[in-house]
């Protein structure tokens, strides 16, 4: 007859499972014998032999699962695969009549089948030195972290150009790379690779600042229209639409300023003007070219 | 007996009749009727325009005035759901500029009070001798309106898909904008402490952004922290440069050590529509005769703007941000209508100012 006291959430049977653990030290017992391998792996199965003979009470009590059965000495014990789930220090304890016997085993992991990847950032400037980050957390099926070394595979394939891997040992479960981006924009996918186990991550390789911003005016009466050559970084890749392109032109009136978003790779805007005017044009902190019209100003 | 009670019933009448016709507005009514000099006129008129009551104000007005009371109501309340139309005559102080037998020149200064803060209105009225009273002569208002058309807006959107909250631990998600500070600059105002300067969206996409200040004393304790409030653009498309200011009423300059940035940027969704223009941007004086960053915006978007604050930056000879000012624009921002705008420059900054740059916060009924 097997008795089984759940908690309904997990951690709340650790501290149960653990104040237990602490509670009963192995001092106080001394009867019946038993024998229990030292180390179990997660979720398997095994036996405990327990000398004697006659009815006896025995517990078993880990950071997960109390287990509380009547059991006959003489025969072995039977621990069931689900109540050794998660890893860590378990206690047996067998008590008859008049006395406990009582003694420890270690529930390690087992074997990695998962991996908790995280990767950063998101979004990354193109060409930018040891930029992105992946860290990866090893666990097996229970989600036990993994400490046995393994060596995570981080295979990274850019959207254009050749791809390319960093092995990497896990140090206390996990495993950490920093890899700079490679000059192209587009989607990057890191995948985490240990054995049967993938974990693929997406980021964006996206324009960095613009470079050799420039741009051409046409005048037509009193309007200029402005328009920017195709707005790129220094690796050649086109800005974002979106992105805010600044235009200021300064003339008899004043100084007239627009903030106008790039659309199919170059931002356009229209200023009217009023005798001789200077025009300059600007994207983030980046100053492009200045046009005057009309004879300085 | 009999005639006490008719008595009394007939002044009890009488008082209530009294009361009724001071409750709506006869004694106002008769003021206006028996304005008896210009001031009391344009006063009479603006106690109408404080009650709501336009009706009562556009039939005060002499009869020469060329405008119809649509209009009338349009040009004081406001309309399209500006600031206008959110605020309420708070005072209206009435000043008489020249005065002739039957024609007379009034300066309003009006105040409206709005959840935005207070907004200032100043008007030269003409005022005429009616026979025995005077009224108001009620200046055309002109309204730009734009021809029927249709135009096109195919700007950027952006969009955000969160991560499921029911995924597992490590999912892939999508980080929040790159923000720099790219300006600081702590400078000692009457009775206060101000932290200004900008910050850039460095992303490729839209930010919502708040920047805190936090002044450290000499230990390197905190001891006062804000935030810009809405002295700041807080969405900024990638790219885009805000000025920011952020005031620490009651603290001295020399009691602060150092000061702790710090810049929270949120991924939002945001639209790179409406674009606003900031056209023939002067430095001159303004209706008090202060020092004022002028100029118009046009909105060069599809549908109107409710609601635009105007948020300047003022540099120095050597480029660095000395003061950051703003003005709410009480008119909706109808496309393709040079609306005028006024910040203040204060005096000790009028000298030093060398250079400005304006950027325009904007609110839409309609969007999202």
């Amino acid at each position: 007859m097997k008795t089984t006291t759940r908690c309904d959430f997990a951690w709340c049977k650790r501290v149960i499972g653990l104040v237990l653990f602490c509670m009963l030290p192995a001092s106080v017992c001394a009867a019946a014998e038993l024998h229990v391998p030292a180390i179990v792996e997660a979720g398997q199965s095994f036996a405990i032999s327990a000398s004697g003979s006659g009815q006896a009470t025995f517990y078993l009590v880990g950071p997960d699962v109390v287990v509380k059965r009547n059991v006959n000495l003489g025969s072995d014990l039977r621990i069931q695969s689900s109540d050794v789930r998660i890893a860590g220090p378990h206690r047996v304890i067998l008590c008859e009549s008049s006395s406990c016997e009582s003694t420890t085993f270690e529930v390690k992991a087992a074997q990695p089948a998962h991996l908790s990847f995280f990767l950063h950032p998101s979004r990354v400037p193109v060409s930018f030195p040891d930029s992105i980050e992946g860290t990866a957390f090893v666990f097996d099926q229970y989600f036990n972290l993994v400490l046995t070394p393994a060596v995570v595979d981080f295979r990274i394939t850019p959207a254009s150009g050749a791809g390319f891997s960093r092995q990497v040992p896990t140090r206390n479960g996990v495993a950490w790379m920093r890899v700079g981006s490679t000059p192209r924009e587009g989607k990057v996918q890191v995948t985490a690779v240990l054995g049967n186990v993938e974990e693929a991550r997406v980021i964006q390789q996206v324009a960095a600042e613009a470079c050799e911003l420039r741009m051409k005016a046409v005048t037509s009466g009193k309007m200029v229209t402005l328009e920017t050559d195709p707005v790129r970084d220094c690796s050649g890749n086109a800005l974002p639409d979106g992105t805010v392109v600044s235009f200021t032109k300064i003339d008899k009136a004043g100084k007239s300023t627009i903030d106008i978003p790039i659309k199919k790779d170059v931002a356009r805007a229209q200023f009217s003007i009023d005798g001789p005017a200077r025009i300059s044009v600007a994207c983030g902190v980046i100053s492009g070219n200045e046009v005057a019209l009309n004879g300085k100003l | 007996m009999k005639w006490r009670l008719v008595a009394f019933i007939a002044i009890a009448t009488a008082v209530l009749i009294a009361v009724a016709w001071l409750q709506s507005g006869g004694l106002k009514q008769r003021e206006m009727v028996s304005a008896v000099n210009p001031e009391e006129a344009v006063q009479a008129l603006m106690s109408d325009i404080q009650a709501h009551n336009y009706e009562r104000a556009y039939v005060s007005l002499d009869p020469s005035s060329d405008v119809d009371l649509a209009s009338f109501i349009r040009d004081v309340a406001g309309s399209d759901g500006g600031l206008r139309t959110y605020s309420s005559l708070q005072t209206a102080d009435v000043s008489p500029l020249h005065a002739g037998s039957d024609q007379a020149q009034v300066r309003v200064e009006m105040s409206w009070s709005s959840a935005l803060g207070s907004l200032h209105d100043v008007r030269d009225l003409r005022v005429r001798r009616d026979g025995s009273v005077w009224r108001v002569v009620w200046p055309k208002p002109s309204f730009n309106n734009v021809p029927p058309q249709v135009v096109p807006v195919n700007y950027l959107r952006w969009e955000v898909i969160g991560r499921n909250a029911s995924q597992n631990w490590g999912a892939q998600d999508v980080d929040s904008p790159k923000v720099r500070i790219t300006s600081m600059n702590a400078i000692s105002r009457p009775g206060r402490v101000v932290i200004l300067g900008e910050v850039e969206n460095e992303d490729t996409v839209p930010a919502y952004l708040n920047v805190n200040a936090t002044l450290l004393r000499a230990d390197g304790s905190p001891f006062e922290e804000e935030g810009s409030f809405d002295l700041i653009s807080h969405v900024l498309l990638p790219k885009q440069v805000s000025p920011y200011r952020i005031d620490f009423p009651g603290i001295r300059l020399d009691a602060v050590k150092s000061v702790r940035m710090d810049a929270r940027a949120l991924l939002v969704p945001a639209s790179a529509d409406p674009v606003i223009a900031v056209s023939d941007q002067t430095v001159g004086k303004g209706a008090f005769g202060r020092d004022v960053l002028k100029g118009e915006l046009v909105n060069q978007s599809g549908h109107p703007v409710n609601i635009a604050q105007v948020l300047a930056a003022y540099y120095d000879d050597s480029g660095k941000v000395i003061w950051v000012a703003d003005d709410y624009v009480d008119q909706a921002l109808i496309p393709q209508v040079p609306v005028p705008f006024a910040v203040d420059i204060p005096d000790d900054i009028a000298g030093r100012l060398k250079n400005y740059r304006v950027i325009v916060n904007h609110y839409s009924r309609s969007s999202s």
